[in-house]
């Protein structure tokens, strides 16, 4: 799948790791964009596009032009370096702090980039795509439903 | 602690030694004990463990709070102990079962998790526009009834945490006869799964018309009660007044949406500012506060039930004219095949539907096979669509790979962003003050932890 495809009526943009904070600082004070509301930053993570397999996808909203933005930083698996956004909109500490939980991204220069949902010594990171969901075998009136990562499946 | 008071004390309430100091369990009316525990070697720093299973803390949040006598020097959260995992069971289920996990996130304000899932997978369907209207006057319909609902739950429980129980058993009054609306229109209290992309569910079951008349009326002559009780009470304003202050700077570095926002004067309601489900058609006011305190953010729940109240007669008075239209998109490739129904035996069943595919159609029966097993398929993209809960800005960002499920599904809820504000507001203030703070915020641990 290619890089964030824009849906109406947002508009996308993505950035390089290393101008991520110049570029929200500049999203946020230049008076054409005052992007003053982050509403957080969310991972996903493509296992198929090599040395981009890992996207933090920020969202941000103009309170002042009522425009919204989709920010979108892609980084290797082997080097999950992003610089933290927290210095501009420290809004985005515990879902920095979510998104290393659950994807593995580190976020450089984070105040306290600690596990947030997951117990503190937890193995791995949960959302990934090669984390296994697990689940076991529910039976029901003598019938068996297997869980639902092991379940038929379309796609 | 020597053999003879460990005997005496609480079983429950113990003490232990640990490299990082002396450790208490305090469950309540033993702060004697620990008192006298701490006699030999006076420990100038206490830090106190509050939750997670603590009656005032909204659920399973740990408060971790740094006291100096009754001073608070500093003050985290610990989350997760609620974590479900809803995001990642979603990317294993068609995008129809989405609705069923994400409706159990904030279980405070069910329709809201559903309604902006929905709206994102609508927008990355494209079919944002041929939404029925009556579907849209019922969704309005059943989240005005949920923001009422929802901060019945806050200024009820709130009250309850300070001591004013009356609050809390009328709060939780009103809050039954809004669950009864549920009931009767979605056939569950909670956790409805009742909203779906395309539309709603169900139609409005015969009568329902009458029920929310008679609820507006019923609440219309009570909701005045709460100011009654609260508005001009020494002891309540005492006690919330100037307590948990954040102000409009705050809020905008935080990312504080929802009450809070609005106590600080700023009248910021995505329902006015980002209209969606037909919002702009409908004639209600943003109530805002300008003390940026909990009391502030009371006032404004409590304004905001009466507008909500307002959206919810022009719903009713809409639908009246509404009967029979359809509530689910015409697109019959997303759109559910049947419309259940309640049969003799008390179960959900569809007889006309079950005849016409078991009886008639071959091509029916297949089509209604691929559509409930397989589900439809969403164009391959990334939506973030978000609507004002009850609690602030609800988002909902869903990718898509092309597939019939989504390739991931993420929700920023208001509670998670809230609750970041918790520090701020109650770092030196009162140990008391922080139970204050925490209610203003009304944080779900259901929506913060997923």
């Amino acid at each position: 799948m290619s890089a964030a495809p824009a849906t109406p009526p947002a508009t996308a943009a993505c950035a390089a790791r290393s101008h991520l904070v110049e570029v929200c600082q500049h999203l946020r004070d230049d008076e054409a964009l005052r992007f003053e509301f982050c509403s957080g930053v969310s991972g996903v993570h493509y296992p198929n596009e090599t040395d981009r397999e890992l996207h933090a996808v920020y969202h941000l909203l103009s309170i002042t032009h009522n425009r919204r933005i989709r920010l979108e930083v892609s980084v290797p698996d082997s080097d999950p370096h992003i610089p933290s956004v927290v210095s501009v909109y420290p809004a985005n500490d515990w879902h920095e702090r979510e998104t290393w939980d659950f994807f593995g991204i580190i976020f450089d220069g984070h105040p306290a980039l600690t596990r947030i949902q997951m117990p503190d010594d937890w193995p791995g990171h949960p959302q990934r795509k090669d984390y296994p969901l697990g689940g076991i075998d529910v039976e029901y009136k003598g019938a068996v439903i297997p869980p639902p990562d092991t379940r038929r499946s379309y796609n | 602690m020597s053999q003879s008071q460990s005997t005496q004390s609480d079983p429950y309430a113990t003490t232990r030694d640990t490299t990082e100091g002396k450790v208490f369990t305090v469950t309540g009316q033993d702060w004697d004990a620990v008192v006298a525990g701490l006699g030999d070697e006076p420990e100038e720093r206490i830090v106190v463990n509050m939750g997670p299973q603590h009656p005032s803390t909204h659920g399973v949040l740990r408060l971790i709070l740094e006291i100096e006598g009754e001073t608070v020097t500093e003050a985290r959260c610990g989350i997760g102990y609620l974590h479900t995992g809803i995001e990642k069971n979603m990317e294993f289920r068609s995008w129809v079962q989405g609705v069923t996990f994400c409706t159990r996130m904030d279980y405070l304000s069910p329709f809201y998790n559903e309604a902006a899932y929905c709206l994102a997978v609508e927008r990355l369907l494209g079919i944002e526009d041929q939404i029925p209207e009556k579907a849209n006057v019922m969704r309005v319909l059943l989240m005005e009834l949920n923001r009422i609902s929802s901060h019945l739950v806050a200024i009820a429980t709130g009250g309850m945490e300070i001591g004013a129980l009356t609050v809390m058993t009328i709060g939780f009054r009103e809050r039954e006869m809004t669950l009864d609306l549920f009931e009767l229109i979605t056939g569950l209290r909670m956790n409805h799964a009742f909203i779906r992309p395309g539309g709603v569910s169900q139609d409005l079951p015969p009568g329902a018309l009458d029920k929310i008349r008679e609820y507006i009326t019923w609440m219309n002559k009570h909701l005045p009660e709460y100011a009654e009780l609260c508005n001009a009470n020494p002891i309540f304003k005492s006690r919330l007044q100037n307590v948990g202050y954040l102000d409009l700077a705050g809020c905008m570095a935080l990312g504080i949406s929802g009450p809070p926002l609005r106590a600080t004067g700023y009248a910021m309601d995505l329902r006015k500012t980002q209209p969606y489900c037909g919002y702009e058609t409908y004639d209600f006011d943003v109530p805002t506060w300008d003390t940026s305190d909990s009391y502030g953010r009371f006032r404004v729940r409590l304004e905001e039930m009466h507008e909500s109240l307002r959206i919810v007669e022009q719903c009713t008075d809409r639908l009246a004219k509404m009967e029979g239209e359809p509530v689910m998109v015409a697109d019959k490739k997303i759109g559910w095949p049947s419309q259940l129904a309640v049969g003799s035996d008390g179960m959900g069943n569809s007889l006309d539907h079950i005849k016409h595919i078991m009886g008639e159609s071959m091509e029916a029966l297949i089509h209604h096979f691929k559509l409930v097993t397989e589900g439809f398929r969403v164009p391959a993209g990334q939506a973030y669509v978000a609507l004002e809960s009850p609690r602030g800005e609800l988002g909902c960002h869903l990718v898509s790979d092309g597939g019939t499920k989504p390739y991931r599904a993420h929700f920023r809820d208001p509670s998670f962003a809230n609750l970041q504000a918790m520090p701020i507001m109650c770092e030196g203030a009162q140990v008391a003050d922080v139970i204050v703070a925490v209610a203003s915020l009304d944080p779900v641990m259901g929506g913060v932890d997923r």
